[in-house]
């Protein structure tokens, strides 16, 4: 068993640089021209940075607001309306576990509890060390190996409370 | 590649395509959509490459990657053509096997075909398995046949056809009336005539107008749009390109999720050489009429769905619906007449204008046309995708394609139309699937979920469940749908955990009539659905959990617990040594018992206590047995007394 972590909403984005500094300026130049520096693109500008660096940080909205000439509330407004957006930053194992109906019926939230118990974390957190972020998925699409848990891309089909431990023990 | 300016041009260019192809040349497919990618079909397809060319076989047989076959729950699928050899749940260690006696000494390998469970018999035939049999696979069927990522593929199977008729032959006026008469109705949910969309656009003023492809599948345990977006993109393009015709549109949109990868990437590829073969772009096949595509990459929000929230994400903002006392089709995307139909929709129009609208409407019911794709999941032994003529009984859809329920347990009921839609009981089986059917039976068609449900599923969860979704999904807006669904989901989670009282119901009534009159959008006004059917259906349920504190189907945690009988207990170990919660107390040759302090309800120690001992129990509606003294836990067994 992993030991307990303490249960912790992700630290505030200020103090840890973990992959803040992969993003330099340039790339973010890069992308905002690469869809034609229109506001209308806000969305498409977003989604590239939060899939290239994991995260939105402060600094790179008010870049994004100042080239895009577009306020930062309405920034804000859509990186917290998508759920596609995380403007803290994420762990090195990103666990996904599928809460679609399929999924739901075949005991989904019982693999979503042991996970819990057993990281310490809830979804949408991440653990004080920066090694797991949860969340949970509306649906992946795979309904027939659900229960599915995703960890860092990987799909893990017909997942049962006690295979979940397994696969969280390999990460390291 | 030169762009193809004239209808002539293009059947010039499949007959070359075709000259190229000998069809009794072996082709090997292999399925690689999202689920059989999920297991691993990728590794496969990487062995077959490799073992063609090990075993000196490249240039005769032919190796394509395909989307989506349907029949997820067997996957990765390999199809051998032309014999249409059907292989399922492939593994590379099988791929050296079925290239040297498959491919090179014709001989069919037994353990990888499908085994009737009924007769025990082996089927080679793709199109004999009864999964396949019994559907009607039009929109569908080319998915297994074509690589997405080869337009070529797409064109030797006719692709681009009606597209070329309805630019050369047909006026935009002939293109629309053939779409009216065909009466397709949305498949995104609604239901709404898709010709008559097309006409208030077409009337609409304005020179600029836009067609958008709705490809925010958002409910969950729905895949079928995904699929074919991933699997036979050209489609969906030429669909769109010729309702844009009808329109007078010149620009059209693409509103995808971002977690459709495959889809994404498939998509963008195909738009690519849609503009380089002069299929997109200025003077399509010499008609002078011109036609854009953009992709947009939707960021995750489930009310995006809705027209009015799509059109305002397509504008770059947070997607949040509109009154619509003026249609979307008049003023939509940037207040401009906006066409938005669902992925299934587009699809099916190159089908109707290539084989007209009589023929589309011979297929399904009075007022259903058409086929629909469904996605069959839950506690379903032949889970995937399936494709069935409107009007076809629900019975025949579980039992028949989708080969009823696993591990001998009851069917209780069927859910269709998503978090929107309604459960369907037992009773109501031979419903007849249509867009009126099921509305009447409370219900509705939605984009086509349809999760089966047995008798381990409680059917006041799945309410709970679904009003979870819709309050993390409501976009906040209106206060109906805000305030009013987080109070049914407060009352509901009450009712699950044992906190239910009288009168809970009739609340819950009066919210949804509330939700369902005032809110904004379909979201809202949707919701209680989920609620009123299963209270129509099952209200003992409802009952149950309120009056005795007791769920009948075992499930919701905080009213069951689970215990091990002691006299059935064998001491064997096995929950003890699985139980994640070390909450089981015992060892050799000691009757294992629950603390049911520790124990977390996860329902191990239930599911790996051997049939035959049957020990672990699961109660509800009654006070857990105190555990047995710890003198009378041993255990003698009878060969230690000899």
């Amino acid at each position: 068993m992993l030991p307990p972590k303490v249960k912790e909403q992700a630290v505030d984005y200020g103090e840890k640089k973990i992959r803040t500094e992969a993003m330099d300026n340039d790339k973010i130049d890069q992308i905002i021209d690469k869809h034609g520096c229109e506001a209308s693109s806000l969305i498409q500008v977003l989604l590239e940075i939060q899939s290239e660096n994991h995260w939105l940080p402060k600094e790179v909205l008010e870049k994004v607001s100042k080239r895009l000439q577009v306020p930062l509330t309405r920034i804000q407004h859509i990186a917290t309306f998508y759920k596609a957006f995380s403007l803290v930053p994420k762990g090195r194992h990103e666990i996904h576990i599928c809460m679609g109906t399929a999924c739901h019926v075949r005991g989904a939230p019982r693999v979503l509890d042991t996970v819990q118990n057993m990281i310490g974390i809830k979804p949408g957190e991440t653990d004080l060390d920066l090694k797991f972020s949860l969340e949970t998925v509306n649906c992946l699409g795979c309904c027939a190996l659900g229960p599915v848990m995703e960890v860092d891309g990987k799909h893990h089909g017909r997942m049962a409370p006690a295979m979940t431990a397994d696969v969280l023990r390999n990460c390291d | 590649m030169a762009r193809i300016s004239s209808p002539a041009e293009l059947e010039e260019l499949r007959k070359a395509i075709l000259s190229k192809r000998d069809p009794n040349k072996r082709c090997i497919t292999l399925c690689s959509g999202s689920a059989c990618h999920a297991s691993s079909s990728e590794e496969v397809a990487v062995s077959i490459e490799e073992e063609i060319k090990k075993q000196g076989l490249s240039g005769e047989v032919d190796f394509r990657k395909t989307g989506c076959h349907g029949f997820c729950e067997r996957g990765p699928i390999i199809v051998i053509h032309p014999e249409e050899i059907c292989y399922l749940q492939i593994e590379p260690k099988d791929v050296p096997e079925i290239v040297s006696q498959t491919i090179k000494e014709n001989k069919v390998i037994e353990r990888l075909l499908y085994t009737d469970p009924s007769t025990n018999e082996k089927i080679i035939h793709e199109s004999e398995i009864p999964f396949y049999k019994n559907q009607q696979r039009l929109v569908f069927g080319s998915n297994g046949n074509v690589d997405p990522k080869s337009i070529d593929d797409y064109l030797a199977l006719g692709g681009y056809s009606a597209l070329a008729k309805a630019l050369s032959r047909m006026t935009c006026e002939q293109v629309l009336d053939e779409v009216k008469k065909s009466k397709l109705r949305g498949r995104g949910g609604g239901g709404f005539p898709a010709g008559r969309k097309w006409e208030e656009s077409r009337n609409a003023p304005g020179e600029i107008k836009y067609v958008i492809v709705n490809a925010d599948e958002g409910d969950p345990g729905a895949y079928m749009d995904r699929s074919l977006l991933e699997g036979n993109p050209h489609s969906i393009l030429e669909g769109l390109t010729i309702g844009a015709y009808a329109v007078g549109s010149h620009e059209g949109y693409i509103y995808v999720r971002q977690e459709y990868p495959l889809a994404v990437e498939n998509v963008t590829i195909a738009i690519r050489k849609a503009v380089e073969y002069g299929f997109l772009g200025k003077n399509i096949l010499g008609s002078g009429f011109d036609f854009n595509i953009k992709v947009h990459q939707g960021a995750g929000a489930f009310v995006c769905g809705e027209s009015s929230a799509l059109m305002t994400a397509l504008e770059g903002r947070a997607g949040e619906p509109r009154p619509k006392y003026i249609h979307t089709a008049v003023k939509g995307l940037w207040d401009r007449p906006s066409v938005l139909n669902n992925v299934e929709t587009w699809a099916n129009v190159p089908l109707i204008i290539n084989k007209g609208a009589d023929w589309f409407t011979q297929i399904g019911t009075e007022r259903s046309k058409g086929t629909k794709i469904f996605s069959l999941v839950g506690k379903i032994n032949h889970t995937g995708l399936v494709e069935v003529p409107m009007g076809m009984p629900l019975k025949d859809i579980i039992y028949k394609i989708g080969g009823g329920i696993p591990g001998g347990r009851r069917f209780k009921a069927v859910q269709t139309g998503g978090p929107s839609g309604g459960c369907i009981p037992e009773e109501l089986l031979d419903l007849e699937v249509g867009f009126d059917e099921l509305t009447k039976a409370g219900s509705m068609m939605g984009s086509g979920g349809m999760i089966v449900m047995d008798e381990d599923t409680c059917m006041v969860d799945v309410s709970r469940y679904f009003l979870d979704f819709l309050t993390d999904e409501s976009c906040g807006k209106c206060a109906p749908c805000r305030e009013g669904i987080r109070q049914m989901l407060k009352i509901l989670t009450n009712i699950t955990k044992g906190k239910g009282k009288e009168g809970d119901i009739e609340l819950l009534d009066e919210l949804s009539e509330v939700a369902r009159d005032a809110s904004l959008c379909a979201l809202g006004k949707s919701a209680p659905n989920p609620f009123l059917s299963t209270l129509r259906y099952f209200r003992d349920e409802y009952e149950a959990h309120i009056r005795e504190k007791r769920c009948p189907a075992f499930s919701c945690k905080e009213l069951i617990a689970y215990y091990i009988d002691p006299d059935k207990c064998k001491a064997c170990m096995m929950c003890l040594r699985e139980c994640p919660s070390e909450a089981i107390e015992g060892g050799k040759n000691q009757i294992h018992v629950i603390d049911q302090d520790k124990c977390t309800k996860c329902g191990t120690c239930f599911e790996v206590c051997p049939p035959r001992f049957g020990a672990a129990k699961k109660i509800s509606g009654e006070p857990v047995p105190s555990p047995i003294p710890v003198e009378a836990r041993i255990i003698v067994r009878k060969s230690k007394e000899k």
